[in-house]
């Protein structure tokens, strides 16, 4: 049972041994000639400005808050699915409640503004 | 392997997560350690679902995970609204009432 | 595992108050905010749920798979949180308003709580307590947090939200280790298996961890560091609420464990109860004395209280448990009564709430005074007030379960107790001044508070309305 993954294990085993190899190698050939320019925080090609510690917009801490709460109930529509037939009309019935109930929550959130980002 | 290993291990974590409490002053890092105790409790539920398979303990979990997402969400929110009045987030500043 | 319509229709207490919250988050989500709408809708709510209560408080039956306890027990903690839940949301129009700081949002919050108070109440199933516990804090910690410009109000939240999450960790641990060891979360199925199960360690543990978080729930030394704080910088309905409603919903909690579902009489459970209690009556009544904030003083003072009511849990008998129901229904009236006459007299920046600012009051309000009156005289615990019985009932069950010495430090700290609550009605009426309440009361909430008053006479006159009640619950 096991000899059989034998190969995949070769597969992982030679993979991680050629890139360490090669990475290995161009840092021993390679010519290293840093600049101030190189070293900077890479922003997608703008010239960095100012520190990147600093205060974030708090309606980014809105979006941060909202996408915990929704994000995290899918945990509960996956088993669902996945028993969904088992489950039947009677779990129909009671996910259905569960995700009106939610719609209300976002229908209050989106109301009161809280989705809006100016 | 037996199940103490899980055990302990939760165990472990559970502690460092109080001690975190007790020790640390900055309301963030003492909710990042309320949060470690909650999930080394998932660690323990988890382990004695799999060995009573029984799948209560698991059941449990996701709405231990769900409800530690909703008071993750309260908790910043409290947490921004203190910093907004007060610019701070360390607890031994927090001193108009008597702690 | 088939929920059925009947589930749902003995169920129709908490159904209908969390259909009254949806309802009321819609309408408060529609354009112009109708917070009127949402008020009156809340209080419509709140008083359906208490007459659906009120009807099925007959017959106990267990619903949704054996996870929900409806009717009896249930419906009487219902009852208690509902009311609990109407009174703060009359009490919280005036106060809010008076901050410009009213939004349908916190009466919606209020519901939310009660409907998790009675899940707390009504579970026979870890799993459900710990919704509950959770469905009810999270909406607190908002609550507390309500005034969210004054930093008092920023401060307890945060103090309230660190040290009740805290408490979930515990409580959290010792469900899994209770459920570990008892594979199941069912409280039917652990009180069967309790006898061998209190011999096992890790059990015991768990339950050790347990009484941890429900200490914590009800403000008992030596977890109880939170409670003054957090009541002096909540807004003061939110207090009152939280003195009452919640409270009484965590000794919902810590009965159907430690009462209906281990017997714990004679076990270490027992004790470390019983000195957790001691511990409560003794810090809470000596500290109360020292406090010149009235809010604190009545913090100090749900301490003390729950050492009191936790001298029931140690005994862990029945007339513990109805020692417990009515003091909580006594409790819940008279410490709603004093949070809202404070509420009154207290002052938009936090002032007005200490001892000599009631000088005189007795000339200026003599109604409102002598609610008040009422109100501490009851706290004290003197007869015929509601709440000398509460304390009668609990000492009585703690002497029967041998344990005379927490019977005795309870009475001594009453009597320590008498000093500070009529050390108010003293100021009153003894001390010039010209106490009063500058902003117009509502005729409603006054008509309320004078409705709690005379329910805490009738209920120190005719006990046994409630202590009839209560009794009946025990055929389970």
């Amino acid at each position: 049972m096991l000899e059989s993954y034998l190969p995949i294990f070769f597969m992982i085993a030679g993979g991680i041994a050629f890139g360490v190899v090669m990475l290995k190698l161009n840092e021993f050939f390679g010519p290293r000639r840093p600049t101030e320019e190189k070293f900077s925080t890479y922003e997608s090609g703008m010239e960095p400005v100012r520190t990147a510690r600093e205060r974030f917009s708090v309606k980014f801490y809105m979006v941060a808050v909202l996408f915990i709460l929704f994000d995290i109930e899918v945990v509960f529509l996956y088993p669902w699915a996945v028993s969904f037939r088992e489950l039947g009309y009677q779990g129909f019935v009671t996910m259905f409640v569960f995700i009106v109930i939610l719609l209300i929550g976002l229908y209050y959130v989106w109301r009161k503004g809280a989705l809006e980002w100016d | 392997m037996g199940i103490q290993l899980y055990l302990y291990l939760s165990a472990i974590l559970f502690m460092i997560g109080v001690v975190g409490v007790i020790a640390r002053r900055n309301a963030i890092i003492v909710f990042m350690s309320i949060e470690l105790m909650l999930n080394s409790v998932n660690l323990t539920l988890v382990a004695f679902s799999a060995f009573l398979g029984d799948v209560t303990g698991q059941m449990l979990v996701f709405f231990v995970m769900t409800v530690a997402a909703a008071e993750a969400a309260i908790g910043l929110a409290i947490i921004i609204s203190l910093f907004r009045n007060k610019q701070t987030v360390n607890l031994d500043e927090i001193n108009i009432l008597k702690w | 595992m088939e929920i059925t319509i009947s589930d749902l229709w003995q169920s129709a207490p908490m159904v209908s108050l969390t259909l009254t919250g949806l309802v009321a988050l819609l309408v408060e989500s529609m354009k112009g905010g109708r917070t009127t709408a949402v008020y009156g809708l809340s209080l419509a709510g709140c008083a359906l749920a208490f007459v659906f209560s009120l009807w099925s408080l007959g017959s106990e039956v267990i619903v949704f798979n054996g996870m929900i306890l409806q009717g009896g027990y249930a419906s009487y903690f219902s009852m208690v949180f509902t009311s609990s839940a109407f009174f703060t949301i009359v009490l919280s129009r005036p106060y809010m308003q008076r901050l410009h700081r009213e939004q349908g949002v916190l009466y919606i919050l209020i519901l939310f709580a009660t409907v998790g108070m009675m899940l707390m109440a009504s579970a026979m199933d870890l799993i459900i307590l710990f919704l509950g516990i959770e469905l009810m804090s999270v909406c607190l910690y908002v609550l507390t947090g309500f005034v969210r410009t004054k930093v008092t109000s920023n401060e307890s939240a945060v103090k309230y939200f660190l040290l009740g999450a805290f408490a979930t960790g515990f409580l959290l641990y010792g469900i899994a280790l209770v459920y570990g060891t008892a594979g199941t979360t069912n409280l039917k199925l652990i009180s069967q298996s309790f006898a061998q199960l209190s011999g096992n360690s890790l059990f015991l543990m768990g339950a050790g961890l347990l009484v941890i978080a429900f200490s914590f729930k009800v403000a008992a030394v030596p977890f109880h560091m939170w409670a003054p704080d957090v009541y002096e910088g909540a807004p003061t309905p939110v207090t009152a609420f939280m003195s009452t409603g919640a409270k009484a919903a965590a000794f919902a909690a810590f009965v159907t464990v430690f009462i209906r579902t281990f017997a714990i009489t004679g076990t270490p459970i027992s004790e470390v109860v019983a000195f957790i209690a001691a511990a409560s009556m003794i810090l809470g009544n000596v500290t109360a004395i020292a406090q010149s904030n009235l809010k604190r003083m009545l913090a100090y003072s749900s301490i003390a209280h729950a050492g009191y009511m936790l001298s029931g849990i140690a005994a862990g008998s029945a007339e513990g448990e109805t020692g417990i129901l009515f003091y909580l229904a006594a409790y819940t009236l008279m410490n709603m009564g004093a949070f809202g006459i404070i509420s009154w007299v207290e002052q938009q920046d936090d002032t007005k709430l200490t001892f000599d600012d009631y000088a005189g009051f007795s000339a200026q309000r003599p109604v409102v005074a002598a609610m008040l009156s009422v109100f501490m005289f009851s706290l004290a615990g003197i007869p015929p007030f509601a709440g000398f019985f509460g304390k009668y009932y609990v000492f009585l069950a703690a002497v029967k379960a041998d344990l005379v010495w927490l019977a005795v430090i309870g009475v001594l700290t009453s009597v320590i107790s008498v000093y500070y609550y009529l050390r108010l009605v003293m100021v009153m009426y003894f001390r010039d001044g010209n106490a009063t309440i500058e902003e117009r009361v509502p005729g409603f909430a006054f008509a309320v508070i004078g409705v709690i008053a005379a329910l805490v006479i009738l209920l120190g006159l005719y006990p046994s309305l409630v202590v009839d009640i209560s009794k009946t619950f025990f055929k389970l």
